[in-house]
């Protein structure tokens, strides 16, 4: 799960996270407020959406005179944002940052993540900070410093001492950066977070080190134990349809082909999408029904899958383990009786009662195709996807 | 022979008279395998399935001689109950809950080394060895008994690989699902391993995903260790970056862990990657000396 920018700094703060003195507006008036209450020397108006890539979009303004930052507010309040990290239709701005502006320095970069190669909670920091983190990892990897964290132990001093002599910091700046390294590490543990990047971290010509930039993501399986967390989640930041999705227990991912997918599981999902790209095909979305499937969750994915008007055809896929074939095959025959299912849908079925199921879908007279082999299965949907469009 | 598990495996359940305990844990019984008990705390003294449920993993391990456990215990409790069959000196425990946190899973890997006990999963469909004892949610009816060993982070592509090798009359030695989670128990080198030792095993099944770089590590191992045929298919080719597909484990960042990558490393180590899911039976037939 993802959270806004001023809700990171937010909990930075309540962890003893220097960030820059700012505060969030819905509306350029409150922008307006915002800003004559910092009382700077500049004001930066940051879009706050769910994505990086903000600034190059023109999703970051700096505002030299405070009467222009409700103007600048105004205009990028209701509009959509869209970066390298978005689809093409952007993200919507519905909250503004307003923030003080500082002498900068210096920018480093400072980001907590789990390792899944050590299993160890990882600080990565580098003094090239405010660009790609990727990047430099590629192109100077000796510009990067991992520091792996013992689950026993926790956090040395040691460690954040390291971390501070590879930034090029001094004295009580030495400190200053193992407080951040220390809240950083128990907000990671106490909120469940999978990820926390401060990209950049300043150095301003005072020698104060701040947060400019925050980004927290959670471990989407242990947020349910963390309501205050839940409670910063934006929906309109979201996918509409993988939300929807969530509340029936599917999972869906939005991509931008012509052929819905229904699977159940989420390697054998992954894997009918690769073959309807193999037989030429281009997959619409990601969905893995998961097990303990039932005629109401078939009948969802299904209104999901059709909810996007590029699908033309559907293919559903299904190895019933612990779902059993003719389950799902009368939940198929619910659904598009519900549903009103106007695209052909083939359907492979293999696993238990797979006969029954097969013989269930080819009794009715439908707009379906039961087919006992995958790879016809898949060309079979290409080309009625072909010839629907 | 076979890896990890057999007939003489005697067998408990956590999680024993719960919803999914109870359904796998009769399935596992039909099966034929030994599943000698299980435990749910404040049950102790009861009877379930007709066999004794204990309060503690220690109790039931101590009365009833087990060395493996199948975990179907809520993935919040899920962590405890693999320490607590560490603790009772379980030397196999297979987790197959899905959606334990992270840090969990970091805090148990730490806690579990050194103790020598091996954990297959979590968020995996448990590890079968066809005809002899099966552990976990797989259908058993669509097993034989055979010569392919397989290992998948996948459990509904474990089922294709066995499905495909049961038609082309091959069989399964063993199959295991390491699971779906960025952090787990045993990995695909800690099962190809074995499957080298085993002599039952005449060629090898490997099916991974997007994600992580332990096919990778796999494609290494193999070039330098293993000399019976390996075929492997990579699931994700189409996947977004940035974006988790079902498993919590299965996500491309920062242009790691594509299928690409792992296709190219594995093909390097000299494995046959299939580019089809449907092909796996038809390959590995084809990789074994006639």
């Amino acid at each position: 799960m993802n959270i806004h920018e001023y809700q990171a700094k937010q909990l930075f703060r309540s962890y003893g996270i220097p960030a820059p003195e700012g505060r969030p507006a819905a509306s350029a008036q409150e922008a307006d407020r915002a800003a004559r209450e910092l009382d700077g020397a500049g004001w930066v108006v940051k879009a706050q959406v769910h994505a990086g890539g903000r600034g190059k979009a023109g999703g970051v303004k700096l505002v030299k005179r405070v009467e222009d930052v409700a103007a600048v507010s105004r205009d990028l309040l209701g509009s959509r944002l869209v970066t390298h990290q978005t689809d093409s239709a952007g993200l919507p701005v519905q909250k503004l940052l307003i923030e003080k502006t500082y002498p900068i320095k210096r920018e480093l970069y400072l980001s907590l993540i789990v390792d899944r190669g050590s299993e160890r909670m990882t600080f990565i920091v580098s003094a090239a900070g405010g660009m790609d983190i990727e990047a430099v990892a590629h192109e100077s990897p000796e510009k990067i410093l991992s520091i792996a964290i013992h689950p026993a132990a926790g956090l040395q001093a040691n460690q954040c001492r390291r971390c501070a002599y590879a930034l090029g910091l001094k004295g009580e700046q030495i400190k200053a950066l193992a407080g951040i390294m220390q809240g950083m590490y128990r907000l990671f543990l106490e909120k469940d977070a999978s990820q926390i990047e401060i990209n950049p971290l300043i150095e301003t010509e005072a020698g104060e080190l701040l947060a400019l930039d925050a980004k927290i993501n959670f471990d989407d399986n242990a947020v349910a134990a963390h309501p205050d967390i839940l409670a910063l989640r934006d929906h309109e930041q979201e996918d509409a349809r993988e939300n929807k999705a969530q509340q029936y227990g599917l999972n869906y991912i939005t991509l931008d082909g012509t052929i819905g997918c229904m699977v159940n599981g989420a390697g054998l999902a992954m894997a009918t999408m690769d073959l309807v790209k193999l037989k030429g095909g281009r997959p619409a979305n990601f969905l893995d029904v998961g097990g303990g499937t039932n005629v109401e969750k078939v009948c969802e994915a299904f209104k999901l899958i059709l909810s996007d008007g590029n699908v033309k055809a559907v293919l559903v896929n299904i190895f019933g383990g612990i779902v059993q074939c003719d389950i799902i095959a009368s939940g198929i025959l619910a659904a598009i009786k519900q549903v009103h299912v106007a695209v052909p849908v083939v359907v492979r079925l293999e696993g238990t009662n797979a006969e029954q199921g097969r013989a269930l879908l080819n009794s009715t007279g439908l707009n379906l195709y039961a087919a006992d082999d995958l790879t016809h299965a898949a060309e079979q949907v290409v080309a009625l996807a072909e010839a629907a469009a | 022979m076979s890896i990890l598990i057999d007939k003489n495996t005697r067998v408990i359940c956590q999680g024993f008279t719960g919803k999914q305990g109870t359904f796998h844990s009769q399935q596992a019984l039909e099966y034929g395998t030994q599943l000698v008990g299980g435990v749910t705390p404040e049950r102790g003294g009861s009877r379930h399935l007709g066999l004794p449920v204990f309060n503690t993993v220690e109790e039931a391990a101590k009365a009833t001689g087990a060395d493996a456990s199948m975990i179907y215990v809520p993935p919040f409790y899920a962590a405890d109950a693999i320490l607590e069959a560490v603790d009772a000196g379980i030397k196999l425990i297979v987790c197959i809950t899905e959606g334990i946190p992270t840090l969990h899973m970091l805090r148990v890997k730490a806690a579990m080394a050194g103790t020598g006990a091996l954990l297959v999963g979590p968020n995996c469909p448990g590890v079968i060895t066809p005809g002899q004892c099966k552990i976990g949610i797989m259908p058993g009816k669509i097993h034989l008994p055979g010569s392919i060993g397989i290992v998948s982070r996948s459990g509904t592509l474990t089922y294709e690989s066995v499905h495909q090798t049961t038609h082309q009359g091959l069989g399964q030695s063993s199959c295991v699902g390491i699971g779906g989670d960025p952090i787990h128990g045993m990995n695909f080198v800690d099962v190809l391993s074995r499957f080298q030792e085993d002599e039952q095993t005449r060629g090898i099944v490997m099916v991974g995903e997007i994600g992580g770089g332990e096919e990778e590590d796999a494609a290494e191992y193999i070039q330098a260790h293993v000399t019976k045929p390996v075929v492997a298919y990579i699931a994700g080719q189409t996947a977004p970056p940035g974006k988790r597909m079902g498993h919590a484990g299965a996500i491309v960042t920062g242009g790691k862990g594509t299928a690409a990558g792992k296709v190219a490393a594995l093909k390097a180590a000299g494995v046959e990657v299939v580019s089809s899911p449907t092909d796996i039976g038809a390959a590995i037939r084809g990789c074994l000396p006639r």
